[in-house]
């Protein structure tokens, strides 16, 4: 059922009225993504959107400046050998690492995404969720993923979750806002797709699947939800939201289906790295293995590509 | 014939037919003479015309939802309720019979089996579905069954000579299932017919269900064939020529045609679910298993 | 008509390449015989008609016309194999045959899904993953119950009709072939059966997997035709059983013409099935189902949810989605792998579907067509939707056939089931809810063989189809799909 259009960002919408979901019937309409053939000039052009929509991460306890500064060159460098390749969206670290990859990236026009709120748990007070949140933007994030409590939205407590997105939106100042719902502990897609529009009244800019460090991390169907929640956010109140699926996209194939989908879902308008992103450490490498296997009709080896 | 002074004069029955739990007189003013094997009239009985039966449809048609929303328990409660009556009616049964020149024994056997074969349909009301339902492994994620529905009205040709019991072997598998029916009596042995429409008024079967009507048979087959609004005929003992007019008239709203020639009512193997399930329809029912 | 706030885009930017399904596994003789007694031969009075590529009107095979002395020669050789090799059979040995079928179906299904999608015009998704798959499944899911009989039906010996004469539509050429044969062959019967004429090369082919599969000569007989071909079967002094699919005029015609024969009969007719959309439905899986409804085979499809009855309060939801999805639908070419929305069928029947739509205007319904484009050469249509529509519209009585939905709305359960039910026919319908209660009274009220609750257009071989009222009689599919090919002894 439509929800009436909110004008405060924060204004918690009536959850009981987000309409449903039929995991089946999701199931279904996904397959039918899958089973569209992307080839030829399509294939190219998709391939290459998708490095364009990358967030280039690393979010490991062992991250050092010098990991941080290479995945930075990799962001800028995808493959030097082949001409005409677009650079990565953003790389996206730790808060520490903010300082390190605005250095290294230096006016590049890569952005510097940086986690946030107790990433990835979200088990802290908000007071040093919001801390975490100026600390960042200080060094100079210009993109800001929290997690959402999930512990308090399975309890239902949508106006804490709500509360705490808005202010994080507003510690954020300049710097977008990505929501990450942690789709992999919601359990259903019914509470995925409550949870995508709860996070988008909000004040979310972008809605993100996963933290990575969850099974199951993104997967179609779940992304599938969250576009028909930010398509029906778009016509009630006229405003777009970002995309952002996140862990275990790994593979070209997967990542055009994931194109399809949005192309299908939200149209073209969608289609940039503006407004959809995929999170990931290890697709670029894949994508970039398809792309010259179209150039030169050799499947690749590894060994070729730069891991970072 | 003259009576002494303190001899009582019976009182004769007046034979009608039966509408939506009423008995009027054919609308026709018609009727024919029934009379036994020396010639006196024993009664006389209604001759049904058309609207007659289109109005039996009508209420057959009214009956259908209440008598099909009927729970399987309760169906299967007011078919036994009709045999307690008839057997409470049994002797008058018998008389009749006997009325139309069949002898006490047979006339005897015919009713008990008519008693019994109630109480046998009654006893299917809650588990014919069971038989003949089915849950379909279908290979995809959905929960898919069969059940039985009932077809809706259907109309009977009643077998000529199949005494009450040939009558009620092809109303009870109809009712019992949740159809209503317009039943067109033997046109020689109506007597039975008639009463039976009245051992049904007094069993908690509700008005429309079973409606019965009395006639040449030549008249008002046609007309059970090709009304609109029924949904199933059943005839016994049809001639061919009579059989294909009844196909050919059925055919247009695609009835379900259902044709019972030569059977021995009396038998055993005359009664079985097979007959309920000639006037059910089968649906079948997705719906996916998910969250 | 364009008036959408916030409206989407998806006719710009990244689009899909042709991605056409390649043909060079598919051979399709210039010419086809008859198929009686196991063996191709030349029609008797020698006359043949062209088959077409309903999206190039380019021809792609001549094939013959069976009269009246074909039809005698193949109930003949179907009745010698009846009383001969095939009721000596040990019913096991039976079920092994068609177990072969379905094998090498599944083996050559690539060829068959091609071919399929030449002949009739559906898209090559669709017979590749559903018409062929489906069919292949058909025969593996009754070959079992062959040797198992007994098992059906309680208290009952039952024992084979004979020769069935099967008659199926041009919609699911292979797939309504697999329904009529797969059944008949494990009951123990022989067959003749007639393909519809602008499709009849998948049931041609089919004949080289029934003569692959050693299958005793006489026990298939595949005759191809017209009406009049048709006709021959249904009036033939031999045949036991005519099983046919295809409109309710013609079943009304072949219900007459069996009266007093005694012949048996199944017919599975037309239908104008009602998609119940209520408020509290996943509305995006429910929008879904009404697309799969409507526009799945082009609308080619007897069970088509061809009327949409939407609650008020979520109509205009409903309908922004489902113009939103219409866009994204991609109607061409069929041997596109992309392709959702095919050519259809026939000449003939786009302009049956044409004059609908003409006709849905005149009675004063909005029409709405997706913007796609559609090549000039073969026979097009837009998927379209009338809204504005009443129950009195005859685009809401009759059956179209195609790629066309009648929108209309309710207010309460009852108004919506009443609408519903308002039809002479009763082949399917659709119920979207959210609330379980609501489920079970509706899946009940609908006066229909075959209810989809959550989900529309689903089919598989152990779930039986058919009709109530004018869409049929008999059920196809399942256990109880085994009853129309036998009769029940005490």
């Amino acid at each position: 059922m439509s929800l009436a259009a909110v004008p405060a960002s924060n204004a918690l919408p009536d959850m009981s009225r987000v309409t449903r979901v039929d995991e089946v019937g999701v199931n279904e309409r996904v397959a039918r993504f899958q089973t569209r053939s992307i080839k030829t000039s399509s294939k190219v052009d998709a391939l290459k959107m998708i490095l364009s929509m990358i967030d280039l991460t690393t979010l490991e306890g062992q991250d050092t400046p010098g990991k941080v500064r290479q995945l930075c060159q990799k962001a800028m460098h995808l493959h030097d050998s082949m001409p005409g390749l677009p650079h990565v969206a953003a790389v996206c670290v730790y808060p520490t690492m903010v300082g390190v990859a605005k250095k290294a990236l230096g006016n590049r026009g890569i952005n510097v995404a940086s986690v946030a709120t107790a990433f990835p748990s979200g088990m802290s007070s908000r007071q040093i969720k919001l801390e975490e949140t100026r600390m960042a933007v200080g060094e100079g994030a210009d993109e800001i993923d929290m997690v959402i409590s999930r512990g308090a939205f399975l309890q239902g407590e949508y106006g804490f979750v709500c509360d705490e997105i808005a202010a994080i939106k507003d510690a954020c100042g300049d710097a977008h806002l990505k929501v990450i719902l942690e789709t992999g502990e919601l359990g259903t897609l019914d509470r995925v797709r409550r949870a995508s529009v709860l996070a988008m009244h909000a004040g979310a800019d972008f809605i993100k699947t996963s933290t990575g460090k969850i099974q199951p991390a993104a997967t179609l169907p779940v992304t599938y939800v969250m576009l028909q929640a930010i398509r029906d956010f778009h016509h009630e109140t006229g405003r777009m939201i970002g995309m952002k699926p996140a862990g275990g996209i790994s593979n070209s194939k997967l990542a055009v289906h994931y194109l399809v989908m949005l192309r299908e879902t939200l149209g073209t308008a969608w289609m940039t790295p503006d407004w959809y992103r995929f999170g990931a450490s290890s697709l670029a490498n894949d994508v970039l293995m398809q792309l010259q296997k179209q150039a030169t009709g050799r499947y690749q080896s590894a060994d070729y590509f730069s891991k970072d | 014939m003259a009576t002494s002074a303190a001899a009582r004069v019976p009182v004769a029955k007046t034979y009608k037919i039966y509408i939506g739990g009423k008995f009027p007189r054919t609308e026709s003013g018609r009727y024919y003479a029934l009379k036994d094997s020396t010639g006196n009239v024993i009664a006389n009985i209604c001759r049904s015309s058309r609207k007659d039966f289109r109005n039996a449809v009508v209420a057959a048609r009214g009956a259908v939802a209440g008598w099909s929303a009927a729970n399987a328990y309760l169906r299967g409660q007011i078919l036994y309720r009709i045999a307690e009556m008839l057997e409470g009616r049994r002797e008058q049964f018998v008389a009749e019979q006997m009325l139309q020149g069949v002898a006490k024994r047979g006339a005897q056997k015919d009713v008990d089996g008519a008693i019994d074969r109630l109480v046998y349909y009654a006893g299917w009301a809650d588990k014919y579905q069971q038989i003949f339902s089915a849950v379909n492994p279908v290979a995809s994620s959905h929960f898919n069954f069969s059940v039985l529905e009932p077809t809706g009205v259907v109309a009977i040709m009643a077998p000529e000579s199949g005494g009450l019991l040939g009558l009620v072997s092809n109303i009870a598998p109809a009712i019992v299932g949740g159809n209503t029916c317009i039943v067109l009596a033997s046109e020689s042995q109506p007597l039975n017919a008639v009463s039976f429409a009245e051992v049904l008024h007094a069993s908690d079967v509700p008005g429309g269900v079973v409606n019965l009507l009395t006639g040449h048979r030549s008249e008002l087959a046609t007309q059970f064939a090709s009304h609109m609004d029924v949904n199933a005929v059943i005839f016994c003992d049809a001639d061919e020529d009579t059989a294909r007019e009844i196909q050919q008239q059925a055919a247009e709203n695609i009835k379900r045609v259902i044709a019972r020639t030569d059977v021995k009512w009396s038998k055993d193997a005359a009664a079985s679910p097979y007959l309920i399930q000639d006037t059910q329809e089968t649906k079948t029912t997705w719906h996916p298993i998910g969250g | 008509m364009d008036t959408q706030v916030n409206k989407l885009a998806f006719d710009s930017g990244w689009a899909y390449a042709p991605a056409p399904e390649s043909t060079d596994h598919v051979t399709i003789d210039d010419e086809y015989g008859l198929f009686i007694g196991g063996k191709f031969v030349a029609p008797a009075e020698g006359g043949y008609f062209d088959t077409v590529n309903p999206a190039t009107e380019e021809t792609l095979s001549r094939v013959a016309t069976a009269t009246g002395e074909d039809i005698d020669l193949a109930v003949a050789a179907a009745r010698k194999a009846y009383k001969g090799a095939w009721s000596k059979m040990r019913p096991a040995e039976r079920g092994k045959y068609i177990f072969r079928i379905a094998r090498i179906l599944q083996e050559r299904a690539r060829e068959f899904a091609a071919i399929e999608s030449l002949d009739g015009g559906k898209p090559i998704r669709e017979s590749r993953d559903i018409d062929i798959p489906l069919a292949a499944a058909h025969f593996f899911y009754y070959a079992g119950w062959a040797d198992k009989l007994e098992y059906a039906f309680p208290g009952r010996t039952p024992a084979p009709l004979g020769v069935a004469g099967q008659i199926i539509p041009w919609n699911f050429p292979l797939l309504m072939l697999a329904w009529k044969i797969a059944p008949a062959l494990a009951c123990g019967n022989t067959v003749v059966l007639k393909p519809a004429e602008t499709t009849p090369l998948t049931a041609l082919k089919f004949a080289e997997v029934v003569r692959d599969a050693g299958l005793p000569p006489g026990v298939v007989n595949i005759v191809t035709g017209a009406g009049d071909t048709g006709a021959a079967i249904v009036n033939h002094e031999d045949v036991d059983k005519i099983a046919f699919t295809g409109s309710t005029g013609v079943g009304r015609m072949i219900m007459k013409a069996v009266a007093g024969t005694g012949k048996h009969y199944t017919l599975e007719l037309g239908g104008k099935a009602a998609n119940i959309i209520f408020e509290d439905a996943a509305l995006d899986e429910a929008v879904e189902g009404i697309v799969n409804g409507i526009f799945f085979n082009q609308g080619h499809v007897c069970c088509a949810g061809s009327r949409l009855l939407v609650q008020e309060s979520v109509a205009d939801d409903v309908i922004r989605k489902l113009r939103d999805r219409m866009e994204t639908l991609i109607v061409g070419d069929p041997m596109d792998k992309n392709t959702d929305v095919g050519a259809i069928n026939s000449k003939e029947q786009l302009g049956r579907i044409e004059s609908y739509l003409k006709l849905g205007v005149e009675e004063g319904a909005q029409m709405y067509q997706s913007s796609c484009s559609v090549p000039t050469k073969g026979y097009w249509c837009r998927p379209t939707l009338f809204t504005g529509v009443s129950q009195s519209n005859r685009i809401v009585q009759e059956e179209i056939f195609g790629p066309v939905l009648a929108v209309q709305t309710f207010r309460t359960m009852e108004e919506g089931l009443s609408k519903a039910n308002n039809t002479p026919y009763g082949l399917s319908g659709g119920i979207w809810t959210d609330k379980g209660a609501k489920i079970f009274k509706m899946t009940q009220g609908v006066r229909a063989g075959v209810i989809w609750a959550n989900t529309f257009n689903k089919f598989d071989p152990t779930s039986p189809f058919g009709g109530y009222k004018e869409s049929g009689v008999g059920r196809e599919g399942g256990l109880h799909g085994l009853g129309a090919y036998l009769k029940l002894e005490a």
